[in-house]
């Protein structure tokens, strides 16, 4: 094969990968930039607020005597021991086997108007003395909570086989 | 109890002895090697034969121990119970950290042990290096077992009872999906080998390539099988009917899958043309460090996962040391040796290895997007302290655009030939196809409508019969008389009927995806014994509820009279399960099968003890199954591929040979 014919084959080649490359680097870019879910406690969305119809997780335990099933949507409230947020779940958003009152859980969802939050996703630990990273790391962190190092050490002793999150 | 006492010690003193075997073996092949000391070479094949006796040994002994509820073992205690069905005492030996690790190894052992096994035609210092890359693996993994991660680690006095394994992996799906799993991710162990070996050597020969294309094919079908499995259970255990979530832990088998599917067309380029050779070594080594950050981040727990078992961000970062140490060693290596390997082979842009390097292309931009989102909430933390998640937007924005033109350009590559090929007259090759499928789709269209289902569906066709028409265009059928077609059709090599099923299951598995999604219909109702609910197709009546009592867990059992349209009708069981050895609730779907489609009925709350009342949800999932069934086919095709005997592992190239190499048939 001539060389000039080899150079744009080469020429071809690098062509064709960078015009990839940058199409993947681009639309990365784009994603990162728009969906991309940052994760809240009670305490952060308390202090800093939260606007409505903007998509975060919300990390804490599901407040003992709070919850109350419907048929419509259920309704419960998720606290971190130091402030709280009122949940709103749709009856077509699935709830885990293991939800329960006292619960370590993370919510996806948006506030609405009415600064309710609404969960479009509901994830819950699959161990019953199990706290999820975030929402230890975030009890631990205020230290207001004598469990949060229990919390720790359980994520430690996780390795006996406890589960991930379920939906 | 002195038998098992004396069972758990022996499996923990092989291991020890496996141990010390790799540290031999990670070093005497390679002082063999740099002396020519051939003596020391060949001590590597029966060390390798060595370390897969005493893992196995070692293997054997836990899975003893899980049998005969040994609790003086922590591992045991912690993972089993004597109620537990003698299926999950078994499987539960890999239910949990310590075990899946012991499986991990045992399988990397298994392959070790398979390059003295079928390699006997294979340079004598390329396989005493193999070996020892494998042993220098295996020194690490056996290593971290042994330090972090004791199986045979004593609780005495022993407990009297265990305290089970986790409901969620008392399942059928865990005696086939991690053994499977872990054939592909550890698969991918030998050619990280062979492409170490080559770049110490700085050769890579006709034995080099021979070999690495059936291992890297075989590595290829686990992984493919592995990871539909685990996708299939998911869909049937979470009970919400989805199959696949963008899951950190989904997205790490499915790095190192992307990564080997690319592998696996570079390295025929390799074997055929002797050409791509640096880059196929390149992409070997991305292969198994993909795999490797898998292993690592299933069991870190680092990121927020559906899936995860056996997390410890401790012994984490262990993996990710030995991690580290493999990608920035063997790319350190590839760094200065990689001037060494000299490839061949010229082609035009528009040929067969032009097809491969643009499929190469593709895949490699689809795994970097997936690598980015799945580590980017890391390295955001660390960088900012905040925490975020990437979820399915993310990756129906990066991957899935690249991944469609890749799909699209897929019937065309088989009919491209080597070196220089004409665009156009492989265009009107498949005209025929495009016509057809453009058919299917508008009849589509005009059954159920919609715009971007039919053109997806067009693309589903476009790929199962643009893959299956390849052999019979090969067969000239049509062209030439139906017995003459028949008699090419089986004179075809088996590796081609390989590739065609392997693209005919993509586009099986396509079809599925796009029914399932476009089609699916979903029915959440809260419902008392008596009340009936129609879900698309089917009919369901909730007949009773009753709470029955299992081996090692109580149901509370729902059930259904299903009725088609057609007035077949069937009954339908979900429930909820009670662990209370473990206080853990579980869903139990109930699917029926109804040729490729599924009715899916799973249960939220039910107040058993009142007059039943049920969170009933019913789904209906067209042609569903053809998700898993690609799956299926593509490991066929795989496994025709091995069959083929130009490929067949082991068999040489010279001598036995009774035809001369044809040249690729109708090419």
């Amino acid at each position: 094969m001539p060389l000039a014919k080899r150079k744009k084959n080469r020429l071809i080649l690098i062509v064709t990968a960078g015009a990839v490359l940058a199409a993947a680097v681009a639309l990365t870019a784009v994603a990162l930039n728009d969906e991309i879910v940052f994760f809240k406690t009670p305490s952060d969305i308390a202090t800093e607020g939260l606007e409505p119809g903007v998509r975060v997780r919300v990390g804490g335990l599901v407040k003992e005597g709070t919850v109350v099933r419907g048929t419509e949507q259920n309704l419960f409230t998720v606290t971190d021991l130091d402030a709280e947020i009122a949940v709103v779940s749709p009856i077509s958003v699935t709830v885990p086997a293991l939800f329960r009152e006292g619960q370590g859980v993370v919510l996806e969802g948006a506030r609405n108007l009415e600064g309710t939050f609404v969960a479009t996703r509901i994830l819950a630990k699959h161990d019953e003395n199990y706290i999820p990273v975030e929402v230890a790391e975030a009890l631990k962190g205020k230290g207001q909570w004598k469990g949060a190092d229990d919390a720790l050490k359980t994520l430690d002793d996780a390795a006996d086989g406890s589960g991930g999150y379920t939906q | 109890m002195t038998t098992t006492f004396s069972i758990a010690e022996i499996g923990h003193y092989a291991l020890v002895l496996a141990f010390a075997l790799s540290i031999a073996c990670s070093v005497m092949p390679v002082i063999g090697w740099r002396r020519g000391d051939v003596r020391l070479m060949q001590l590597a094949s029966p060390v390798a034969l060595a370390q897969f006796a005493l893992i196995g040994v070692s293997f054997a002994a836990l899975t003893y121990a899980y049998v005969a509820s040994d609790f003086s073992l922590k591992n045991v205690w912690e993972n089993s119970h004597t109620d537990k069905p003698l299926l999950y005492k078994v499987t539960g030996v890999w239910g949990n950290h310590e075990g899946s690790m012991l499986l991990w190894v045992l399988t990397l052992a298994i392959f070790a042990a398979s390059v003295p096994l079928f390699g006997k035609h294979l340079p004598r210092d390329l396989k005493a290096l193999v070996i020892a890359v494998q042993s220098w693996i295996l020194l690490a993994f056996v290593g971290f077992i042994l330090f972090t991660s004791n199986p045979f680690d004593r609780l005495l006095p022993a407990p009297p009872q265990g305290n089970d394994l986790n409901p969620l992996l008392q399942d059928l799906g865990l005696a086939i999906h991690p053994p499977l799993l872990y054939i592909g991710y550890v698969g991918f162990s030998m050619t990280f080998a062979f492409a170490v070996a080559a770049l110490l050597i700085g050769r890579v020969d006709q034995a080099w390539a021979r070999w690495v294309r059936p291992w890297t094919l075989a590595a290829w079908m686990f992984l493919t099988i592995g990871i539909s499995m685990g996708s299939y259970w998911a869909y049937y255990e979470l009970g919400w009917g989805g199959w696949w979530f963008w899951d950190p832990v989904e997205n790490a088998s499915l790095m190192p899958w992307l990564a080997g599917t690319a592998l696996l067309h570079s390295a025929i380029v390799v074997e055929k043309r002797a050409g791509l050779r640096i880059w196929t070594i390149l992409l070997a080594i991305m292969t198994f460090a993909l795999s490797l950050l898998g292993t690592f981040l299933v069991r870190a727990g680092v990121l927020t996962s559906v899936h995860t078992f056996a997390s410890d961000p401790g012994r984490g970062l262990v993996i990710l040391g030995i991690l580290c140490l493999f990608t920035v060693g063997s790319l350190a290596l590839f760094i200065w040796r990689a001037d060494s390997i000299q490839s061949k082979g010229l082609f035009s842009p528009i040929s067969r290895e032009g097809g491969l390097v643009l499929n190469n292309i593709f895949l490699s931009a689809v795994t970097g997007t997936v690598l980015i989102g799945t580590l980017y909430p890391l390295l955001y933390e660390s960088l900012t302290g905040q925490k975020i998640s990437v979820g399915p937007p993310f990756f129906n924005l990066t991957a899935v655009p690249l991944f469609l033109p890749l799909l699209i350009a897929m019937p065309l590559g088989p009919f491209l030939t080597w070196k220089r090929s004409d665009a156009w007259a492989v265009s009107t090759r498949l005209f025929g196809v495009l016509l057809l499928s453009a058919a299917i789709a508008f009849g589509i269209y005009l059954w159920r409508g919609g715009s971007i289902a039919p053109l997806a569906m067009m693309l589903g066709f476009w790929l199962l019969l643009g893959a299956l028409w390849e052999p019979l265009w090969r067969s000239k059928a049509g062209r030439a008389p139906l017995g003459e077609t028949l008699r090419r059709m089986s004179n075809l090599p088996r590796s081609m009927w390989g590739g065609a099923l392997g693209h005919a299951g993509m586009g099986i598995t396509t079809i599925g995806i796009v029914a399932t999604t476009a089609w699916s219909v979903e029915v959440i109702e809260t419902m008392r014994p008596g009340d009936t609910v129609q879900v698309k197709h089917f009919a369901i009546t909730y007949e009773t509820v009753e709470r029955v009592q299992g081996p090692n867990y109580i149901d509370d059992i729902v059930r259904f009279t299903a009725t088609l349209e057609n007035g077949r009708s069937f009954p339908l069981e979900p429930a909820k399960r009670f662990y209370p050895n473990r206080n853990e609730p579980t869903t139990e779907a109930a699917i029926e099968t109804l040729g490729f489609s599924q009715a899916y009925v799973s249960l939220g709350d039910v107040d058993v003890s009142g007059v039943g009342t049920a969170t009933v949800r019913a789904y209906w999932r067209p042609w569903t199954t053809l998700i898993w069934y690609g799956t299926i086919v593509m490991f066929i095709g795989g496994f025709l591929s091995l069959m083929d005997r130009r490929l067949r592992i082991g068999v040489p190239q010279m001598a036995k040979r009774r035809a001369p190499m044809i040249a690729e048939p109708a090419e």
